[in-house]
């Protein structure tokens, strides 16, 4: 049964739109693992999904190596109790391929957040996580037919295990940082897509991630490979409700995408305020192939996350968009990292950050110029808007040039809104809050246009509950 | 004030109106009544009020009302916000605009057009239905000769000086206040973009609207004869007369006036001097 926390029948509205991700559902698990991490849970895990030992001696490798790394010294504080966390949680003995299958509590929980109707508006395939487990998975059959695989990479490790092998960890090994040491450990569920040669998905493949228990850690892992020529975009979102003590999200996000392939990645975050949401995403991109990353950060209390795009062979691109919106008691210290490793290789990264009521965002970038990628190109433009003065901004861009001829570009502007622009909404007839709203929303818009229809509503209007109550 | 035929007209009522910007005394006691359906010129020297006056009225924070009031239809404005005032009917056309980078002319125009239309609209509450707005903006920015394009740029961001006008003369349009305050709408322009504008101006207004028209030239009086022509000289209207005064002032400047109220003359001296010296 959904246990709402508003149970009062008076509320507005706009106090049950703040509430559409805030409730929880009983617990009702098939099996839910001690609290802590050790060698035994490791093997819990491995065991709850009969695992081929390759895999099992990567995650207790991975153990050790989180063991011995050092906590990062930079980025946010990070009050972590790692024994106090529920590392694995499986919700459901079976995956769904139909809506039907799916547990009638879990169904309701994904139901109230859409993704049903989103599914059938303007998807090809989706994935339902519910903890550590996908408990839904869908793919359109005309892509399955192609050779599309999109499924969860459990099953990959089962069902495909020489793809998953040959790609696993090949982008972030376990020793890259102690997170994605801990993900390699523990991770449960992520996707697994592969796109075959020439093959162009046309509408977006989407997963969503719930975290429903507390004091859970939700580790997914996902590999995305996209073959030569073809084209993907993958979307994800994330929620959770609000409880009293912190709960982790610590996923490892692996990208590969060949010769002339294009990849889009489109994340829109909006985690209850007590999540660490400690993130390593990366991709690698060969001979003139195109990877995109579009993040979009509500929400959580502190988000470390710093999309990254390895660019191998002549040409390729990469490019990410950022957005961060910080408030009381969070931190977004979110950024891009992009790596010129041959020549006439180009990126672009724009940053956009907004602070109010006491929050903060840092960019935290870098742009590493190899030797011999002659020709490259980047260009850097972050901006940040603050709201008001007790809120803070910060930037750390990081450049690394080893070659001569490149051209590097970076502008950063810190603005807060201003009086001018406040009183000129104002004399026609907006109210503050909603001249603050339409300037915040003016300020993100060249991310927000990238996004698909359904997504830049629900981001303008994500905005529009963060701005609620932000003036008087 | 009861018209002719007997019905109720909205009246602009400033009183002894005193204003100060950043702690120094600009006006210095204005009065001024405006019957909607009227035409008013407001004309007078670089820096001796005229824009303050204005946007004391619309209610910029940055301008202190030390004492004085602001009437519409007998009810002090001056403890309303700006948005309030917009709602309850007063509009000024800003002689420099500032830009809204990301937000689209049309959606703003949307927004506004519904909340001065339903004064008591709350925030996110139901906007004018799309096909009737669209209809509508379509139609105005054809009076104004404007490319459709226009309703898709950012608002006054990388706008030409012209366009920029135009783009205050559009909202004038489609907000259709009682009261319309234009500041120096013709500053900027060429003649013709003048006179498209002086045109507009009258088309629009002929929706019987109260105009305040601030202005160094006759030109945009061209098609909006002033039924009063106020001069403003050291914070204070120191004359007032009909169309025949403002061409007397385009054509001839103010030495008559500064002659004629020496004081006036002197205070708008020693305001010139303070604000060279403030930088």
């Amino acid at each position: 049964m959904i246990t709402d926390t508003k149970t009062d029948s008076n509320f507005d509205v706009s106090t049950a739109e703040i509430n559409k991700y805030d409730f929880r559902n009983e617990e009702k698990y098939i099996f839910k693992a001690r609290k802590g991490l050790d060698e035994q849970i490791v093997h819990q895990i491995s065991d709850m999904k009969s695992e081929p030992d390759w895999m099992r001696d990567y995650r207790l490798s991975s153990l050790k190596i989180f063991n011995q790394k050092a906590m990062p010294k930079w980025g946010g504080a990070i009050d972590l109790d790692f024994q106090d966390i529920y590392y694995y949680i499986k919700p459901s003995d079976q995956q769904g391929r139909s809506w039907e299958d799916v547990p009638e509590d879990i169904k309701r929980t994904f139901d109230r957040l859409g993704i049903p109707e989103a599914e059938k508006k303007f998807l090809a395939g989706v994935k339902a996580q519910y903890e550590s487990e996908v408990v839904y998975g869908s793919l359109r059959e005309d892509l399955a037919k192609k050779g599309v695989i999109f499924t969860d990479t459990d099953t990959a490790v089962r069902e495909h295990p020489d793809l998953v092998r040959q790609y696993f960890s090949t982008v972030i090994p376990n020793t890259d940082n102690k997170f994605a040491a801990l993900n390699s450990a523990v991770w449960s569920g992520g996707s697994f897509i592969y796109v075959p040669p020439g093959v162009s998905i046309e509408f977006p493949l989407q997963a969503y991630f719930r975290i429903n228990a507390e004091n859970m850690g939700q580790f997914e892992r996902t590999l995305i490979v996209v073959d030569e020529g073809a084209q993907i975009h993958y979307v994800e979102g994330c929620t959770a409700p609000m409880y009293s003590t912190e709960s982790l999200h610590s996923a490892v996000v692996e990208i590969i995408v060949k010769k002339h392939a294009r990849c889009r990645y489109t994340t829109i975050q909006n985690w209850a305020n007590n999540i660490y949401n400690l993130v390593t995403k990366r991709a690698v991109a060969y001979e003139d192939a195109t990877m995109e990353w579009v993040d979009g950060n509500l929400g959580s209390k502190l988000t470390m996350k710093y999309p990254a795009v390895y660019m191998m062979e002549p040409g390729a691109r990469g490019e990410i968009l950022s957005i961060a919106f910080s408030s009381a008691g969070q931190h977004q210290d979110a950024g891009a990292k992009v790596v010129h490793a041959a020549p006439n290789t180009t990126s672009q990264i724009i940053s956009k950050s907004i602070s109010k009521n006491g929050g903060r965002s840092s960019y935290r970038g870098l742009v590493k110029v190899e030797d011999g990628a002659r020709k490259s190109k980047s260009n850097v433009v972050c901006d940040a808007l603050i709201l008001d003065p007790q809120s803070r901004s910060d930037t750390y861009p990081y450049i690394e040039i080893a070659e001569q001829d490149v051209t590097i570009g970076h502008e950063a502007s810190v603005s807060r809104i201003g009086e001018e622009q406040l009183f000129y909404l104002m004399s026609r007839g907006m109210s503050e809050a909603e001249a603050s709203t339409m300037i915040v929303n003016g300020f993100i818009e060249p991310l927000v246009k990238e996004l698909p229809m359904e997504y830049a509503v629900e981001m303008n209007r994500l905005i529009e509950l963060q701005m609620e109550g932000s003036v008087g | 004030m009861i018209s002719r035929t007997g019905e109720m007209t909205d009246t602009l009522k400033i009183t002894n109106l005193h204003v100060n910007v950043a702690d120094k005394p600009i006006l210095k006691g204005v009065d001024l009544e405006i019957v909607r359906g009227e035409t008013h010129a407001l004309m007078g020297p670089n820096g001796s009020g005229k824009s303050t006056l204005g946007l004391a009225i619309m209610g910029h924070p940055g301008y202190e009302i030390t004492s004085g009031s602001v009437e519409l239809n007998g009810e002090d404005i001056l403890e309303k916000d700006a948005d309030e005032r917009a709602r309850s009917g007063v509009f000024m056309a800003f002689q420099r605009p500032v830009a809204i980078p990301g937000v689209k002319m049309a959606d703003f125009l949307r927004h506004a057009a519904t909340n001065i239309r339903r004064p008591d609209r709350k925030e996110g509450e139901d906007l004018i239905p799309m096909r009737e707005f669209r209809k509508e903006l379509r139609e105005k920015m054809g009076q104004l000769k404007m490319d459709t394009e226009f309703a898709r740029r950012y608002v006054n961001d990388g706008f030409s000086g012209g366009e920029m006008k135009r783009a205050e003369i559009l909202q004038m349009a489609m907000l259709k206040p009682k009261f319309a305050i234009l500041d120096e709408t013709d500053s900027g322009l060429d003649v013709d973009a003048v006179k498209l504008a002086s045109q507009s101006i009258a088309e629009i207004g002929r929706e019987k609207m109260g105009i305040l028209i601030i202005t160094h030239h006759d030109k945009l009086l061209e098609h909006n004869i002033p039924d009063k022509t106020h001069v403003i000289l050291g914070g204070r209207i120191v004359e007032t007369g009909g169309p025949e005064l403002a061409q007397e002032l385009h054509q001839h400047g103010y030495d008559r006036i500064r002659a004629a109220h020496p004081e006036a003359a002197a205070e708008d001296d020693k305001m010139k001097v303070e604000a060279a010296a403030a930088g």
